[in-house]
Order: C-alpha cells, then sequence, then structure tokens
C-alpha cells in the first residue's frame, strides 16, 4: 500500500507544573485543543477525527476519563479513538492518527491528550497494579523501582557511575530553562543530585521525573493542506512500534532475545523508522533527539540502541558535552521528561517538541539547520517502543536522498 | 464551604474508590501454587524451543508451541538485576527492602522476589553485594500457603 505524505502543522501545550487548579481534566485537555488549532489557524469543525492519547485514568478516579473529555476536544459527531500504551502512548497515539491521514481515510486528525498524575497520592501504587497479579504485583514493582532494576543492569554491564546520570539531570534542568512549559528547570551541579535523598539504588530524587498535570495536542495532516496552511510543516517520515512481553525477567540471561538493560527493542524499531524516512547516515542526517526519559539513565542505552552510539559509550560523550545544546547531538532540547512527566502525553509532547524544532518554532530551545529529529515514547513494563521520525521533506524526497 | 464566601476554583473534591476482585489461577498457575506448598518451584518447558520458564507459561512465546513439560527449579539461582529501596511509596510496601529478579538454576528466565536477610542500612553497600552474578538460594516460610510470597532469596 503506498501512503501518502502526512504532517504535523500545529502543537498546543499547557505550562506543566504539579496541579492544574483552576481546571478540571477535560478542561485541561480542551486548552491544548484550543492551542493547537490556533496555531495552525483551524476551526475545530476543520478537524476530521480525534485520537486520544491517554494512560491509565487511574490517576484521575474516573474510568476511561476519555469518555469525559469527547465534547471539551470537539469529537461529537467525529470518529474519536483512545489509545493507551503506558507510558508510549503519546507516540502510539501520533501512530494512529498518522495511519489515519496516511491511508486517506480522514483528511486531518487531532491528536489530544491530558494527564494529572498528583490528583492521587497512590500514584506508584496505581501504578504497580500493571503487573501480574499472581507473580509480580507482590514485589513492591513500579516505574521507579522497575528502571532501577534495569539501570543496575545496565551499571553493572558498562562501568556507569551515579556522577554520569547525575550530569544527564544537570544537563536536562538546564535545558529546560528555555522551555516555558518544563516543570522542573534550573541551573543544579552534580553534587546537588547526588546530594538529593536516596530513593531506589542507584536513584536519588533528582534522578527522577516529577508527576506533572497538564495537556497536549498536535494536530496532523495531508501534505497538500500542510503547504496551505504551514510554511514549514513537520513531515511525519517514519513512525514505528515494537512491543515486548510483561516479565522483565525474559529480557535477561543468556537465552533472552533482547535485554532489559539496553532496552534493544528500539534497535528493531528504529531500524523500520530510519527504513521509512530514508536515513542511511544517521548521525550527519539528524540533528536532535526528543527521547522519552523518566529517569536519568534513560538517555544512554536509548541513544545507544537508536544507533547514534555504540553500546557502552553513551556515557563518555555525555560526559564530554557531545549531547549538550551544542554538542553534535541535542538530546532533549525541552529539558526532556526528566523535567515534565504528564505520562499520558509525555510521548506526545516527545513529538510535538521535535515537529517545532523542525518547524523552526522552538524559540530559546531552537537547534540550528535542523532537517531531522527523532522521537521517542517508551511504556508498560518498560515494553511499548516507539519511533518516530519527524522532517523537513516529506518521506518520499527523504527517502530517495 | 462558608455560603458567605465564593467557591475557588482550586476547591477540592475529595473521592476514593473500594474496587474488589477475584482471580483465578488457571491451570498453569495451579500447577505452579501447589508445588509451593510442597517446597518446590515449578517452571514450564517448551520443547520445541528448550525454553524453561518462571514465571510458568501456558505457551511458549518463542516457538508459539504449548509448553510441554513441567521441570523442578534449582533451589540457587543468580541475581540479574536488583535494587534496594530506601523510601517509602505510598500504599506499598515500608522501607528498606531489596527487589532481585533471579534466574533460578535451569530456567531461562528471572522471577523477581524480595531478597531478605541483608543489612540495608548502607544502601550503596547494599547494592554491591547484589551485583548481577551474585548467587542467592531460595529460602521458603514454614507453612507454605500456595502464594508467590511463600518463598524469598537470600544471599548464597
Amino acid at each position: 500500500m503506498k501512503a501518502q505524505s502526512v504532517a504535523v502543522i500545529g502543537v498546543g501545550q499547557t505550562a506543566f507544573r504539579s496541579r492544574h487548579d483552576e481546571k478540571t481534566y477535560p478542561e485541561l485537555a480542551q486548552e491544548a485543543v484550543v492551542l493547537a488549532l490556533q496555531d495552525c489557524k483551524l476551526q475545530p469543525e476543520q478537524i476530521d477525527a480525534v485520537v486520544f492519547s491517554m494512560a491509565p485514568t487511574t490517576f484521575m478516579g474516573v474510568a476511561d476519563a476519555d469518555k469525559w473529555a469527547v465534547d471539551y476536544a470537539w469529537a461529537r459527531g467525529k470518529p474519536f479513538m483512545r489509545v493507551h500504551t503506558g507510558g508510549a502512548t503519546g507516540g502510539s497515539a501520533l501512530q494512529a492518527a498518522y495511519s489515519h491521514v496516511a491511508c486517506g481515510q480522514y483528511g486531518t486528525v487531532l491528536v489530544v491528550g491530558a494527564d494529572r498524575i498528583t490528583e492521587t497520592p497512590d500514584a506508584q501504587f496505581v501504578l504497580n497494579l500493571i503487573w501480574d497479579a499472581f507473580y509480580e504485583q507482590d514485589f513492591a514493582l513500579n516505574t521507579v523501582t522497575m528502571t532501577a532494576l534495569a539501570t543496575q543492569r545496565y551499571m553493572h554491564k558498562y562501568g556507569t557511575t551515579e556522577a554520569q546520570y547525575a550530569n544527564v539531570v544537570v544537563r536536562a534542568r538546564r535545558n529546560a530553562l528555555n522551555n516555558p512549559s518544563a516543570h522542573l528547570k534550573g541551573a543544579i551541579d552534580i553534587d546537588a543530585v547526588l546530594n538529593s535523598p536516596r530513593i531506589s539504588w542507584p536513584y536519588k530524587l533528582f534522578d527522577i521525573c516529577p508527576r506533572s498535570a497538564g495537556a497536549a495536542a498536535v494536530v496532523v495532516t495531508t501534505e497538500a493542506l500542510a503547504r496551505e496552511r504551514c510554511t514549514r510543516p513537520a513531515f511525519i517520515t517514519g513512525t514505528s512500534g515494537v512491543s515486548n512481553t510483561v516479565f522483565m525477567g525474559d529480557r535477561m540471561g543468556p537465552d533472552a532475545e533482547t535485554d532489559f538493560a539496553d532496552f534493544s527493542e528500539l534497535k528493531q524499531a528504529a531500524r523500520e523508522c530510519y527504513r521509512q524516512a530514508g536515513i542511511t547516515d544517521l548521525n550527519r542526517q539528524v540533528q536532535a533527539v526528543e527521547i522519552y526519559d523518566p529517569f536519568s539513565s534513560f538517555q544512554f542505552p536509548q541513544l545507544e540502541s537508536l544507533g547514534f552510539c555504540a553500546s557502552g559509550t553513551a556515557q563518555r560523550l555525555s560526559d564530554e558535552g557531545a549531547f549538550d545544546m551544542d554538542g553534535s547531538l541535542a538530546v532533549n532540547p525541552s529539558g526532556g521528561t526528566l523535567c515534565t512527566n504528564p505520562i499520558g502525553v509525555t510521548g506526545l509532547v516527545r513529538a510535538a517538541e521535535a515537529a517545532r524544532q523542525v518547524m523552526g518554532r522552538s524559540a530559546a530551545m531552537q537547534v540550528k539547520d535542523v532537517h531531522n529529529v527523532v522521537a521517542t515514547a517508551i511504556g508498560g513494563s518498560t515494553q511499548f517502543f516507539t519511533v518516530t521520525m519527524l522532517s523537513d521533506e516529506p518521506r518520499r524526497a527523504a527517502a530517495a536522498a | 464551604m462558608s455560603k458567605s464566601q465564593p467557591t475557588p476554583a482550586h476547591h477540592v473534591v475529595h473521592g476514593e474508590w473500594h474496587v474488589r476482585y477475584n482471580y483465578p489461577v488457571g491451570e498453569v498457575g495451579a500447577r505452579f501454587f501447589d508445588a509451593l506448598k510442597e517446597k518446590r518451584i515449578v517452571a514450564t518447558r517448551c520443547s520445541a524451543s528448550g525454553i524453561t520458564y518462571l514465571p510458568p507459561r501456558a505457551y511458549c512465546e518463542r516457538s508459539f508451541a504449548p509448553c510441554d513439560g513441567f521441570v523442578d527449579a534449582g533451589s540457587e539461582g543468580t541475581i540479574e538485576a536488583a535494587t534496594v529501596v530506601s523510601a517509602a511509596f505510598d500504599n506499598l510496601p515500608a522501607p528498606p527492602y531489596a527487589i532481585a529478579y533471579v534466574r533460578l538454576d535451569g530456567v531461562s528466565t528471572a522471577m523477581v522476589n524480595f531478597v531478605r536477610g541483608m543489612d540495608l542500612a548502607d544502601v550503596p553497600a547494599a547494592a554491591a553485594r547484589l551485583k548481577p552474578g551474585t548467587r542467592v538460594r531460595v529460602e521458603f516460610v514454614d507453612v507454605p500457603q500456595g502464594r508467590i510470597t511463600d518463598f524469598h532469596y537470600v544471599l548464597s
């Protein structure tokens, strides 16, 4: 099947912070819709379908809160679907919207979502419930302990130090100073991270993302409409997803096909994304990434599995400044997930920030001479992975280059 | 709220869920939990792929064939990943505790449980004793109930 070109023409995001007590959940989602429609100068009636980006609704205490948001997203009378792959939700939701347009069924599609992780004090208890009730729930697994386990394995494999992770946090908070929507930001040093309270080895408090509330929306459309509406649309030239078993223990040891420490599923997802986008010389063709990093340890295995550097080398490159704003690859100019994590839309925010880089609308966050930007999202039991390529040229040109 | 004062936008309404569930363990789980009552850990094995699974699985994810055998896992194993938790999460066990994925001898996959009997006061020191490759053994409670909590790991 020949897919038609699809582009992002508008993005909207609210400020992200612990609470948005001036609005209800669906009102918060609505704010992002308004901002995204303003960004591309479209009216609600010009949207043909709506994809709702929403992770566990238990945070909100309204079962499947997507239905609560239907009229607030102005989806009445239109096809509406909710997508949920945990932390990968935003990446998967955008993939669904892309498919809606690429196959020719709908012309212009809105992806929107909101999250409010502090609505309940029991967030990590809620996250514990994603595991098997018979064999795993009893052992205090949650997103912090799950990823701490992967990180301890990675550190053992490659000799990574706590200070090398702390340096990632310093860079993220510094980058976030340029992001008006970021939740955490500021000039901190490595010692501040190392001296923050211990949570779960090797994590200290500052190695961990905040629990954020906020909303984001993205408008995607056909190439023809994108050319009319936008001087510099961000084309979605590659979109891929790979899932894996919920059992993390299957991804360890000599018989495992993927390694929990390396997020090696991303190698497969990246290969497919780059094939679609016609990427043949990654480090030359891609100028920036917006990768899903709710913990300080998430950048190294992703940058390696995405193919930007060899396994075990990201930590040294990070120390040397290669991933700074003025380095060879700008990693998370927005400050990333480490500074802002509204789970159900975090993956969408990654893609939105990547799109804004391509569109030249990143203001103080802008990386120079951007042609291609990679966005990732990761969810569930570190088991759902999406890779999206945002480009300044549509796929047929990119693939021929 | 008092009638005389207008309600502010940030006024909070309290909510709480009370939800109960009843989960059947299934045929494979029944074999596993019955074995626990005898202080044994049984894994499922797929002869087509040669993979032995813990937690036990009905089908092999590699060959897509049904797992066609049950085998006893070793009572010792190797740590593949571990962490030491020193902060409290609401509604989860009180810290400190150590969690590890352990590949029991004769089994292809690792299974999570607590590592007990360790001094966890010094977190980096405790974490250093739980590095991947470290040997542990299974220790059962005195009277198993046929639950996954019937056993835990201890350093060998």
